[in-house]
């Protein structure tokens, strides 16, 4: 590089435009805490969505599957699995409740969790508020995620 | 090699390329479940091979770097350092540490293991990259601030040099990012939110620091290029990285719950990520065409080229590839962001801490500068065979990706997820078959550990250097 540009200009850059850079981070950061109550659809969430977000993490579900596009690839998106199912979080205990031991021959499968019925209806509800969550242009592109 | 206390650094590199291979080995075994559905079903759920191929990865890369900076550390700072006793004890801790969560993903379900370490007293569990128990999580502290320590303490001791300086601040902010791992709300949102400032503020933020001041000391011992030369680069590229790379983390943040804003911030800054890397290709192939001096680890230049220019594909291309909010409306979450993330992790960290582990590792076992050439001969096989092997897992992936997108999001009548991955299992078949490659081309690399051991150590053959 040229002489001009000398080492400490470069540290300058550096340090400068890091601090303002992070600053600004924060400030947007600032400004999605402000916007972000209107999409989130916290209103839903009761302490069974708590418990169903619980039963979501210990049982590892993301190591399958998507939630909102992060995640393994797997298997199918559930964060419009609730919609995708027809608005119904019996059919989401059904499924997950259904799961064969073994699996299901020669396809992907998806474990038996032996979920109590309190577990499957927490988590059914959890899959329901995260349905709600308003994401922009209704991410997903269609209703198979 | 300087100083005695270096020595530790040989003790982590061997660690870090064991647990390589258990991550490869994992790997593989998700491949073939990607194939035959019901492979190890119920015994190992994909979920849990799959937290053991990315969490050794993520461990292993740790103890690389640690290892690089127990070598690099005394020697930029001329001193020995402080506590190579602690250096070892966390070695140790770390190690065990590391085993016990690997075995537990492995032999329990993983809702036993977060039954068995209390889960629920902190919950942290269940999110991808931090499946590791919340005791292991605070482990991993307890190891990085007695690391951070050790290096801190080391390097205060000592001459300042810029190479320290960054790799210092990198690994802290590694260590402090890590925090956010802690933070764990019911809001979906806000987990997602900040669960990326461990996720992105690590891999296109600190970790460039540590892998630019990782490069820098390469290049330096290996062409005797002139420090303030060096130094000034990597001001200018860490400079860049962090610049483009914070608010970058907006590309993350277009369809989990947040407002379209970052569509646009994310979309900008994120574009110029690629920046930097660029930056440190021709950065890298520049020193080595102004070098004063051949080195004779020949293998060492080829690492340290070759994680310049694949941190430039997997990060830089790939990355650009879908971090336009139009284009990650598709591809978020699809195989491409697998292609992705293959590509960017292995020609980055992987590379870079090949190369550091291929330039420390002969002078730790006593050499003056280099292996024998018959061992550099089979550790550059190594190179070629990983890295062609990486380029195909990408394409492959890739064309997978895209077939993925078109099917279940693009096509008038969208397919649904296990039908569309019907469609494509020729592509996992080949992303197999190469990922055996690939455990070839690593099975050779740790062979060139052992072939020519007692052979002469490589010269320099006599070629002219122009010096500039
Ligand atoms: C080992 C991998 C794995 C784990 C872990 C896993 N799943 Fe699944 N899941 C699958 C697979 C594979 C399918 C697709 C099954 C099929 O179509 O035959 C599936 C399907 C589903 C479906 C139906 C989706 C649809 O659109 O058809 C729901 C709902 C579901 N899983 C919920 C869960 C929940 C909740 C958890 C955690 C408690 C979980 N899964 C954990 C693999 C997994
Ligand atoms: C060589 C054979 C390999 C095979 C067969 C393989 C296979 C896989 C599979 C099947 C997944 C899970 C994808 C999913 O979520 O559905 C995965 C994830 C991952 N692997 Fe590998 N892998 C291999 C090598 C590597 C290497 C060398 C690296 C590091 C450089 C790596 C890094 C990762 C990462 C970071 C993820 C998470 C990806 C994401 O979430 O987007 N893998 N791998
Ligand atoms: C060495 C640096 C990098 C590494 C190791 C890396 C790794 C990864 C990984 C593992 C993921 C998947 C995360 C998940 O599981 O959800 C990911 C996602 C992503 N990366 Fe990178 N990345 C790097 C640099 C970049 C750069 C420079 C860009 C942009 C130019 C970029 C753009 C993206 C985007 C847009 C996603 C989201 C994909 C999605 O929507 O599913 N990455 N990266
Ligand atoms: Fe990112």
């Amino acid at each position: 590089m040229a002489q001009a540009f000398t080492k400490a200009m470069a540290r300058n850059i550096f340090y400068g435009g890091t601090a303002f850079f992070f600053l600004l981070f924060l400030a947007l950061t600032f400004q999605t805490h402000s916007v972000v109550p209107q999409r989130d659809n916290h209103q839903a969430i009761s302490d069974l969505v708590a418990k169903g977000k619980q039963v979501w993490e210990e049982h590892d579900c993301i190591g399958c599957h998507t939630l909102l596009g992060e995640g393994a690839y797997f298997a199918p998106e559930l964060g419009n699995v609730y919609k995708r199912f027809g608005n119904s979080t019996d059919a989401i205990k059904a499924f997950i409740a259904s799961r064969p031991e073994n699996g299901v021959p020669g396809r992907r499968s998806m474990p038996q969790f032996h979920l109590s019925d309190e577990e499957l209806t927490a988590v059914a509800e959890f899959l329901k508020y995260v349905s709600g969550i308003k994401t922009s242009r209704n991410w997903p592109p269609t209703p198979q995620g | 090699m300087k100083y005695q206390s270096q020595q530790v650094a040989k003790l982590y590199f061997i660690a870090a390329i064991g647990l390589f291979v258990g991550q490869i080995l994992f790997g593989l075994i998700i491949g073939a479940q990607y194939i035959w559905g019901d492979f190890l079903f119920p015994q190992l759920p994909f979920n849990q091979a799959r937290a053991v191929h990315t969490n050794l990865l993520i461990v292993w890369l740790i103890f690389g770097f640690m290892g690089a900076a127990y070598y690099l550390v005394p020697e930029e700072a001329e001193t020995d350092l402080v506590m190579p006793w602690l250096a070892r004890l966390m070695f140790w801790i770390f190690l065990a540490a590391g085993a016990a969560t690997i075995l537990g993903y492995i032999f329990l379900p993983y809702a036993d293991l977060a039954k068995l370490t209390h889960n629920e007293l902190w919950p942290t569990m269940g999110r991808e990259f931090l499946e590791q128990p919340t005791i292991t999580k605070l482990g991993i502290v307890v190891v990085a601030l007695a690391f951070l320590a050790n290096i801190g303490l080391t390097i205060l001791k000592g001459r300042k040099t810029v190479i320290n300086l960054v790799l210092m601040m990198g690994l802290t902010g590694l260590a402090v990012f890590f925090l956010f791992s802690f933070f764990n709300p019911t809001n979906l949102v806000w987990d997602k939110y900040y669960w990326w400032w461990v996720v992105h503020l690590w891999v296109e933020g600190v970790w460039e620091l540590i892998l630019g001041s990782i490069l820098a000391f390469i290049l330096i011992k290996t062409t005797g290029v002139d420090r303030e030369v060096i130094e000034k680069w990597l001001y200018v590229i860490i400079a860049m990285t962090l610049i483009t790379g914070i608010v970058g983390t907006g590309h993350h943040y277009y369809w989990i719950g947040t407002p379209e804003f970052w569509q646009w911030w994310g979309s900008i800054f994120s574009a110029m990520e690629p920046i930097p890397f660029f930056m440190m290709t021709v950065f890298a192939f520049n020193m080595v065409n102004k070098r004063r001096r051949n080195h004779p680890n020949k293998a060492a230049v080829l690492w340290a080229l070759g994680t310049a220019v694949m941190a430039f594909l997997g990060a830089g291309v790939w990355g650009f590839l879908h971090t336009l909010a139009p284009v990650n409306y598709y591809t978020h979450g699809t195989q491409i962001t697998a292609a992705h993330g293959h590509m960017a992790f292995y020609g980055a960290y992987v590379m870079i801490n090949l190369a550091m582990i291929s330039y420390a590792m002969p002078l730790l076992r006593g050499r003056e500068a280099a292996n024998s050439n018959r061992s550099q001969v089979w550790e550059m096989w190594g190179f070629w065979l990983m890295t062609i092997s990486i380029v195909f897992i990408t394409l492959f992936l890739t064309a997978a990706g895209i077939l993925q997108v078109y099917l279940q999001r693009f096509s008038d009548n969208p397919m649904p997820f296990m039908e569309a991955q019907s469609k494509i299992v020729l592509f996992y078949d080949l992303r197999e078959l190469t990922g055996l490659v690939f455990l070839i081309g690593l099975v050779v690399y740790i062979a060139s550990f052992f072939v020519g051991a007692k052979e002469a150590e490589a010269k320099t053959d006599g070629e002219e250097v122009v010096t500039a």
